[in-house]
């Protein structure tokens, strides 16, 4: 059928800047939160909100990377990946608000890994998702807190989110 | 990659990939939590027909840290004694199941004949056989050479340009000839020093430049100086007079210590003899990077055994993605 976009860069830069707000009302503040985006793109999602939220609240809110390659559960079924660097912010996890950052919820498979992955690191008080895409089909019993757009898909489309400090452009597009 | 056996063949773009994964790994070491569930349910047999204590606790460690099941077979108190085969040794092995074998042998060559005979499907690392190879030791130099320069700023980066002298027991050295191979694919410029008789007939072919004289090599102000064992075990001839004066001549003693170079490393990839190629002043000063390397052994060999192991591996049933 071919591709479409669905997302442009001014889509999506109001749909991080609801999802920042939405964080801020939730935890009344930003206070105990940090931002852990999975690599790739989700690290640059979550760079982008640590501005926003940092402008709206006045003060900096701690930003990070959290790989989750070594606790993937299919890793025998696919060629060997590359780990990516996990960069966790100078005051660690314990007893703060981390927030969860992706660009793409499909399975929830890379989210059941990235739990993993922060209990290794520490103790947060509680951990929440936020999410560009969220394309359904979820094989566990995992669910976003903050969504930038619900974007209904078949199976076998793919969806590319595609930002400028990465491809050179910010949209995402459904390809079938 | 399918097996480590040599440095030799590996490419460029695979080393530095080693290096890169083992970044990550030594990162998550520095954790809470330092296991990893990523090798679950895998089996690694530790397969060492030489004595070992820091080689085989590293890679016990390292598969350990990734939730491996380890075996560790040591030739002394087994059927080798008693005269079992190599390939009757190994098809033990892929009876029980294992899925890497990390191999160590007096025989240059038994990895490579372990890999390609058809008696084991495991993917097989050379953990050292005879005085061929020492793969993953020359990858944990290499690592070490790389963060103590770059630090922080490690990922991605080769040694072009960096001076590595190698000092010492060349002739006996699998250490040496890993490193030399793995230096020079890297970029390193290497430059072997010892005593003529203690270098092999063929060094004339390697990527090398060879000196005879230490003093004038650390003049030369290398950016790494790595000692390298005396033989002992190996040697059957007298390839020096007596030891006080190799320790003379080819030693890093006090006073070449004193004449290094302000950011010139100290390697020795151990077990050392101190006061023969290496003082305790030398082995112990902020210079030595001999604990760093054995701490950056466990990351290396964990990248090596994810590499192997983590990733589809060809001829696997594969089931359905979904």
């Amino acid at each position: 059928m071919g591709t479409r976009t669905v997302l442009h860069e001014a889509d999506i830069t109001r749909a991080l800047t609801r999802i920042s707000h939405e964080v801020i009302e939730s935890h009344r503040g930003v206070d105990g939160i940090v931002l852990l985006g999975i690599p790739t793109r989700g690290v640059t999602l979550a760079k982008r909100m640590s501005v926003i939220m940092s402008d709206i609240a006045g003060v900096a809110v701690p930003v990070g990377s959290l790989d989750v390659t070594l606790f993937r559960d299919d890793l025998a079924r696919q060629p060997t990946r590359s780990p990516g660097p996990t960069e966790i912010p100078a005051g660690g996890v314990d007893g703060r608000t981390v927030v969860l950052v992706d660009d793409v919820l499909f399975s929830g498979r890379s989210i059941r890994a990235s739990l993993d992955a922060l209990q290794s690191i520490g103790r947060p008080s509680a951990v929440r998702l936020a999410i560009l895409v969220d394309r359904g089909h979820r094989e566990l019993p995992i669910r976003p807190d903050f969504v930038g757009k619900n974007l209904p898909s078949a199976r076998e489309e793919r969806v590319h989110v595609r930002l400028a400090e990465i491809d050179g452009v910010d949209e995402v597009t459904i390809e079938s | 990659m399918r097996h480590l056996l040599d440095t030799q063949s590996l490419s460029r773009e695979d080393a530095l990939r080693i290096l890169d994964v083992a970044e990550d790994m030594s990162d998550t070491q520095s954790r809470e939590i330092k296991k990893l569930p990523t090798l679950r349910g895998k089996t690694v047999v530790n397969l060492f027909f030489e004595d070992s204590t820091r080689t085989r606790i590293s890679f016990e460690a390292a598969a350990k840290r990734l939730s491996a099941d380890v075996i560790n077979f040591a030739a002394k108190g087994s059927s080798v004694s008693k005269g079992e085969s190599l390939q009757d040794t190994a098809q033990t092995l892929q009876a029980i199941g294992a899925d890497a074998v990390v191999v160590r042998h007096g025989a240059s060559g038994a990895p490579r004949t372990l890999a390609t005979s058809g008696w084991i499907s495991a993917g097989v690392v050379n953990a050292g056989d005879g005085t061929h190879e020492h793969p993953t030791q020359a990858l944990l130099d290499a690592f070490t050479i790389r963060k103590r320069t770059f630090g922080a700023d490690s990922r991605g980066r080769d040694l072009a340009g960096i001076r590595v002298t190698v000092v010492g027991d060349v002739l006996h050295s699998r250490v040496a000839r890993s490193n030399v191979w793995l230096l020079h694919t890297l970029g390193a410029e290497v430059t072997l020093v010892a005593p003529p008789t203690l270098l092999p007939q063929n060094v004339s072919m390697w990527p090398v430049t060879v000196e005879y004289d230490l003093d004038r090599a650390i003049a030369a102000a290398p950016d790494a100086l790595m000692m390298l064992r005396i033989q002992s075990e190996r040697m059957h001839a007298a390839y020096f007079p007596n030891e006080r004066e190799y320790s003379r001549r080819w030693g890093l003693d006090p006073e070449r210590l004193a004449q290094l170079p302000g950011a010139t490393m100290v390697m020795h990839p151990g077990p050392m003899n101190r006061g023969l190629e290496i003082s305790a002043a030398a082995a112990d000063s902020p210079r030595s990077t001999v604990l760093e390397q054995v701490a950056n052994g466990v990351a290396v060999r964990m990248a090596v055994l994810y590499l192997l192991l983590a990733g589809e591996r060809p001829g696997d049933e594969r089931e359905d993605l979904s």
